[in-house]
């Protein structure tokens, strides 16, 4: 997927060579000069920055570096770039496009948080991110042998590989499932040491930060939440990829710079599978402001912007995502296995005329017994999936209950990206 | 701070005996798959007893008695 550059976005991470191919580590620092060395300064430049994490969590950035640093032992920093979620391409595509970025941001949090140790977690399947960055490791001990090492580990294509355990749990030689916490990544972690875990996009944050500072940061977005980001925007636009935006921009906004509307939107899809979906009119308007999103029961996740066309079935796409994660469960926990595949049985159900009215109960009843009862997020994160789309299809769901099937519910799906496949949890 | 007793209940490790659950149906009932649904209620000192045995007739270890202070942490 492209990275997208028209005028009305603001680019920062994404500025520079507009080719498609990696920025050199010459080219990046006549750009932008050489990155300061990190320290204890940096902490408090993060705070006054309120740069958050942009994985989905969105963990303010300096605390969680505050708390690897004052844990016991030798921290390590792990950059994390698995991108499970199908939907989204920003990270592995700023990978690919901008890697002394990325490697800028975490030399700088291994020097800040004291670290011995520095990894780049990558999805295996995003090979020109990989290639890009291990090429950029390279260059940047070419020229500066005191600079950080840093190994490069595959992450599984599996959507749970990135969630924070099982990266931990992979590192240190197991599968990439996650386990029960506590002990945090954050005290006991990858060799059983401190670990900071930061996105990809998060760490590219920093290393313009470091250099520019909080003011300069805050100078675009908004006071919740500042700078810019990184979104995949698709489905029924004109221009699918990737693109850097004002965090003060709204949903129709960052639509238009994708060269606006391809067909009637219906619904739009917010912060990946893990995420919300919301009526086209209600979220045409609304900022990428994380108290705004909050607000109206949605967030940006990890950037994800999906329109679903008028002509689209919610119900059968929803089905389509909840089977996916059902698949994509890490089964470790009953609640997660079970209720996971009945939930997405009795969508699919729904969608193909074969349910009535009791349905929509039981699809409320799993989604309360299965929120919060796993390991991981995962349940969680279907969940809020689910609850968005028995209200934004409302309407829909309630013709399929009354055994009008879906024509849409065999076909292809109109929207989604195909399921990426990978069945290796090592 | 207040000190009381919680049950922890590690998802990967229950098999859903629902021995638990006959115990101390008080705190824990099962959801539809058979796996414990823990309540948030603090344990008190006339349920401490059968939670203990709770926990201990779980046959893969899966429940824990903890001890939370007030404010809900460990």
């Amino acid at each position: 997927m492209l990275a997208i550059r028209p005028d009305t976005a603001c680019w920062r991470l994404l500025s520079g060579p507009g080719g498609p191919g990696a920025e050199s580590l010459p080219q990046h620092v006549t750009r932008l000069g050489r990155r300061p060395i990190g320290g204890t300064w940096l902490m408090d430049v993060l705070d006054a920055s309120n740069l958050r994490g942009r994985g989905g969590a969105a963990f303010p950035t300096g605390r969680k570096w505050r708390s690897v640093a004052g844990a016991k032992g030798e921290a390590v920093v792990v950059v994390n770039l698995a991108e499970g979620e199908p939907a989204s391409f920003k990270d592995r595509t700023l990978g690919a496009l901008r890697p002394h970025l990325i490697l800028d941001g975490a030399a700088l949090a291994v020097e800040s948080v004291a670290a011995s140790r520095a990894v780049v977690y990558v999805g295996r399947a995003h090979t020109a991110a990989r290639e890009a960055l291990q090429f950029a490791a390279r260059e940047r001990r070419r020229l500066n042998p005191r600079e950080c090492h840093f190994d490069i580990v595959d992450a599984p294509d599996r959507y749970v590989a990135g969630e924070t355990s099982a990266l931990v749990n992979r590192l240190n030689g197991g599968p990439a499932k996650p386990t029960i916490t506590p002990p945090r990544p954050h005290e006991v972690g990858v060799d059983g040491r401190p670990t900071l875990i930061q996105n990809a996009e998060t760490l590219a944050h920093v290393a313009l930060i470091a250099r520019y500072g909080a003011d300069w940061f805050r100078q675009v977005g908004t006071a919740e939440s500042p700078g810019t980001a990184l979104i995949t925007v698709r489905g029924g636009v004109v221009r699918p990829g990737v693109i850097e935006v004002d965090r003060g921009a709204t949903v129709g906004a960052v639509i238009e710079a994708a060269g606006g509307l391809a067909r009637t939107p219906q619904a739009v899809l917010l912060g990946g599978y893990f995420g919300t979906w919301v009526p086209a009119v209600e979220a045409w308007n609304l900022r990428l402001d994380d108290k705004e999103l909050a607000h109206h029961g949605t967030s940006l996740g990890c950037g994800v912007v999906m329109v679903l066309p008028a002509a689209s079935c919610g119900v059968a796409e929803t089905a389509r995502i909840l089977r996916y994660l059902a698949g994509e469960s890490a089964g470790q926990c009953g609640p997660c296995v079970f209720g996971l595949d009945w939930i997405a049985s009795a969508m699919e159900r729904a969608a193909r005329g074969r349910a009535d009215a009791s349905e929509r109960d039981r699809l409320i009843r799993w989604g309360g017994q299965v929120s919060h009862r796993g390991a991981c997020h995962h349940p969680d994160g279907a969940v809020r999936l689910l609850t968005s789309a028995l209200r934004a299809f409302e309407g829909d769901l309630t013709l399929h209950l009354v055994r009008q099937p879906c024509p849409s519910a065999h076909t292809a799906s109109t929207i989604l990206p195909g399921a990426p496949g990978g069945t290796e949890w090592q | 701070m207040a000190v009381s007793w919680h049950i922890r209940w590690d998802p990967i490790r229950c098999g859903a005996h629902g021995y638990c659950a006959e115990i101390l149906p008080e705190r824990i009932t099962l959801d539809d798959w058979g796996f414990p649904i823990i309540s948030a209620e603090p344990i008190g000192s006339e349920l401490e007893e059968l939670a203990r045995r709770a926990v201990a007739q779980c046959p893969l270890l899966a429940l824990k008695l903890e001890r939370r202070s007030g404010d809900g942490r460990p």
